[in-house]
């Protein structure tokens, strides 16, 4: 769990350290030392060097800015390890009713699906789930944890 | 305040009219457990204005009623007499109609066939509730009861039953239904089971299993092995089985449980996913909500035989949470067709679906009460969540229960009280403080409380009386 959160987080800095997709795509300056231990293709890359989940607005299903640069990152990255599948899981934070939240999480993941297969990655390489609200990465009750908790996880099948 | 006027017949006059009680089962593979062996001194069933219940009766004057432990010769029969007027006692009190006298307060032990009414009367008795119990060999016992009005010291009601002594808590719940309904005038709940869903564990592991207990919060039974996360369960009208939604092969959909067997099955094959299953009245088909490739949901309704679905929406929208009226020709569901999460009435075969909900906030979770009246629902305003009810039009809405998290209420068989669940916030960011807990409160919004089970719980519902 813990490798989760600090898998959030560098997502985060990545982000904040990169301002275009492409110099995103080539490595993190950040993570170098994530770099030398991981297998290229796999999760830990994903995670460690592409970011594996883009978040979203409280209610919300649109893409924002930043989750854009993620899938661009990702659309790239499947692009070079073409027979990595991935399962994109949409998930809700806790301050929504269950079932709604189930729909939502839905609408999450494919949207996340949307932009992947815009960019040009095989529908056919995507599945979606939605966890609603039953798999926070963080457990506090409040707006950090909220906003960590509306996201879109990518994970390599 | 007066009980219901009802001519007594004396005791002597044994009717030997039986009323017949079907049962359900129990346990995997229970034969019948007992048959109301006579009813005697049956009087007419009360009805009219008089015994209408008042809305606020909850609040005001609740009868008050003395349950002293039932008799019993031996000590099989002795302990089940007190334990049997224990849980009759439990229920009546826990309904907030009754005032269940402390038996400290008991002026005579038990009493013979007559009672003698005047020291009843003494301690402010207005019903009274006698019984015996006895053994009938092996595990078979006889239980009787006669319910008293005390001031005219009358006969209400005499019954008796022949079950097996593991069957002893039906017999308090039965026996709790009969004061409720010849004192009140409607049907009673007691006799009934909640389906829910059992958390344990840390939040982002969660286990969530399927559980079962009666209305009382006894007899609890895990019914699903917490190996895959179980959801959204909810009764069959008559049959024994529940419709819940399982991510059982991380492939999330709608399975039919039965509760005799243990069995399971997919209700279908359907491509997307498939959640928030509600039985139709007549019990024949269930309505649902299926996301669909685009990420929306549209609510569909699938033949119980056929297994065919037919499309009831198809709004470009997030459709959940159906619940048929109980007549079965309107569907209450939720919908953010308009821009954020509110409340719609569609015929049942879909089409002109109407919004209802116009407070500020958004609504979800409707369900429609088994008296038709009333829908109740979850209503999110700001950082406040809250339990209401509103008429089918949408109108009269009046709040019943408001916190940091309440969610998913759902109506007892007779309308008169609903079960949700409340969520307290984590305190810290590994989650500690987080809980999850049944409560259930009158439709008057009196008398609100937990609803005891052994692990946090949340989406309840309520099951049907047995026919």
């Amino acid at each position: 769990m813990n490798f989760k959160i600090l898998g959030a987080f560098a997502a985060v800095s990545l982000l904040a350290a990169c301002t275009t997709p492409d110099t995103a795509a080539t490595g993190g300056n950040g993570a170098t030392a994530g770099t030398s231990t991981v297998t290229p293709g796999s999760q830990e890359d994903l995670v460690a060097n592409v970011g594996d989940r883009v978040f979203y607005e409280y209610n919300k299903s649109s893409l924002p800015t930043e989750g854009r640069g993620t899938l661009d990152r990702q659309a790239a990255w499947l692009g070079k390890y073409a027979s990595n599948n991935v399962q994109l899981a949409g998930n809700c934070d806790e301050r929504g009713t269950e079932e709604y939240n189930i729909a939502l999480g839905q609408r999450r993941a494919s949207a996340a699906r949307d932009y992947l297969v815009a960019k040009g990655v095989s529908s056919t390489r995507i599945t979606t789930i939605s966890y609603g609200k039953d798999r926070p990465v963080a457990l506090g009750s409040n707006e950090a944890a909220y906003a960590q908790n509306r996201n879109a996880i990518t994970s390599v099948r | 305040m007066t009980l219901p006027l009802i001519p007594s017949m004396p005791l002597t006059d044994l009717n030997s009219k039986t009323f017949s009680v079907s049962r359900r089962g129990l346990a995997i593979g229970a034969a019948a457990l007992f048959l109301p062996e006579r009813a005697f001194a049956q009087a007419p069933q009360p009805g009219g204005a008089d015994t209408a219940i008042v809305v606020d009766r909850a609040r005001t004057d609740p009868i008050p009623i003395a349950v002293p432990a039932f008799a019993g010769a031996d000590g099989d029969a002795g302990r089940l007499g007190r334990d049997i007027a224990g849980v009759i006692n439990n229920n009546l009190a826990r309904s907030g109609l009754f005032r269940a006298i402390d038996s400290a307060a008991f002026i005579n032990g038990a009493p013979g066939d007559v009672p003698n009414f005047a020291n009843w009367k003494g301690i402010g008795a207005q019903a009274l509730v006698t019984g015996r119990v006895e053994s009938q060999g092996g595990d078979k016992v006889r239980v009787e009861f006669r319910l008293w009005d005390v001031l005219p010291g009358q006969q209400i009601q005499g019954t008796a039953y022949s079950t097996t002594l593991s069957n002893w808590r039906r017999i308090a719940h039965i026996i709790s239904d009969v004061i409720y309904e010849r004192m009140l005038g409607e049907k009673g709940y007691f006799d009934t089971r909640v389906v829910y869903i059992a958390g344990t564990g840390p939040r982002d592991r969660r286990i969530k299993r399927l559980a079962v207990m009666d209305q009382d919060g006894e007899n609890n039974r895990f019914l699903t092995d917490g190996s895959w996360i179980a959801k959204s369960p909810r009764f069959h009208p008559t049959r024994d089985q529940i419709a819940f939604m399982s991510y059982a092969n991380n492939r999330p959909r709608i399975y039919l449980f039965d509760l005799g067997s243990g069995r399971q099955q997919p209700l279908g094959d359907f491509s997307g996913l498939t959640l928030s299953p509600r039985f139709a009245p007549d019990g024949n088909s269930v309505v649902m909500s299926q996301t669909t490739q685009n990420g929306n949901s549209d609510i569909y309704s699938v033949d119980l035989g056929s297994r065919g679905a037919r499309k009831l929406t198809d709004s470009g929208s997030i459709d959940v949470s159906p619940c048929y009226s109980p007549d079965g020709t309107q569907i209450v569901f939720n919908s953010d067709r308009g821009g954020d999460q509110q409340l719609y009435v569609m015929g049942a075969g879909g089409g002109g679906a109407k919004r209802i909900s116009f407070g500020s906030g958004r609504y979800a979770t409707p369900v429609w009460s088994p008296r038709g009246d009333l829908i109740a629902f979850t209503r999110i305003n700001g950082g406040t969540f809250s339990i209401g009810v509103m008429r089918p039009d949408g109108s009269g809405e009046r709040i019943l229960s408001e916190s940091f998290y309440v969610e998913g209420p759902t109506f007892a068989p007779n309308g008169r009280v609903l079960m949700f669940w409340r969520e307290t916030p984590a305190r810290d960011n590994r989650g500690s403080g987080f809980s999850a807990r049944l409560v259930s409160i009158d439709i008057t919004g009196f008398n609100e409380r937990q609803v005891a089970t052994p692990t946090d719980a949340s989406e309840p519902a309520w099951g049907p009386l047995p026919g």
